[in-house]
């Protein structure tokens, strides 16, 4: 179970980003966080956030076009 | 936020509602990503700052402008650009194509970029050519010249021109 979760469905670039990283504020460090999104660019998109701010990409996947990702916060 | 801080600068040329697009999405993610960012808006990108945002698109001169209608992609012959209600008209489908796709505002990206502490310049020789006022303009902007924008862009690892 994450320690939060984010519905980020429907939203395009760079929404779902933009809102995980606000959404990533109110975790705690070493804490997770849930994304769901219908974004096919997300995929590679939060890989690159990841890469860039530090943050792990612990697992992401995709079933019936919803994309869920899920991010443990380091940074 | 990021190990080795790297920084952005935009220089911000245009105010229509597509070009407006580009420097807002770059900056308000970047700065998402822990990067300090810039944006210098110049010309017809200062208009982008106003408090009041009309935003529109126009057809005219922009020939690969093809919108999805009736399951195809239809754009307008370049004649009919120049007719009068045919940029409202483009804008008005244009926005709600944004809205169905789910694509942010200009509105929700400039209020974002705000929040994440994006640096807004204003630059202050289109203000007085154009004759804007600092209160016509949203808070929480600087003013600033040439040297202002060269001083962050010598700093910055990637400075780009839209």
């Amino acid at each position: 179970m994450a320690d939060a979760t984010l519905d980020a469905k429907g939203l395009n670039c760079p929404l779902p980003i933009l809102k995980a990283r606000k959404a990533l504020k109110d975790v705690n460090d070493g804490g997770t966080l849930e994304i769901l999104a219908t974004d096919p660019g997300a995929i590679a998109d939060f890989q690159a956030f990841c890469r860039q701010t530090g943050n792990e990409l612990m697992e992401h996947s995709e079933d019936d076009g919803i994309y869920r990702f899920l991010i443990k916060k380091v940074a | 936020m990021s190990a080795e801080e790297k920084s952005m600068s935009i220089i911000v040329t245009k105010g229509s509602l597509d070009w407006a697009y580009p420097p807002f999405i770059l900056a308000t993610t970047a700065a998402a990503m822990g990067l300090p960012v810039t944006l210098f808006f110049t010309f017809y990108g200062l208009p982008l700052l106003l408090k009041d945002l009309k935003l529109q698109v126009t057809a005219s001169g922009n020939p690969a402008m093809k919108m999805p209608m009736m399951g195809m992609h239809m754009g307008l012959p370049n004649l009919l650009t120049a007719v009068p209600g045919v940029d409202a008209a483009c804008s008005v489908m244009m926005k709600n194509l944004i809205k169905k796709k789910g694509v942010a505002s200009i509105e929700e990206l400039r209020d974002m970029a705000v929040e994440i502490d994006v640096r807004m310049i204003a630059c202050q020789m289109t203000m007085d050519l154009f004759e804007y006022d600092k209160e016509d303009m949203i808070d929480g902007i600087d003013i600033g010249g040439a040297a202002t924008y060269i001083e962050c862009a010598t700093k910055a690892d990637i400075n780009l021109f839209i």
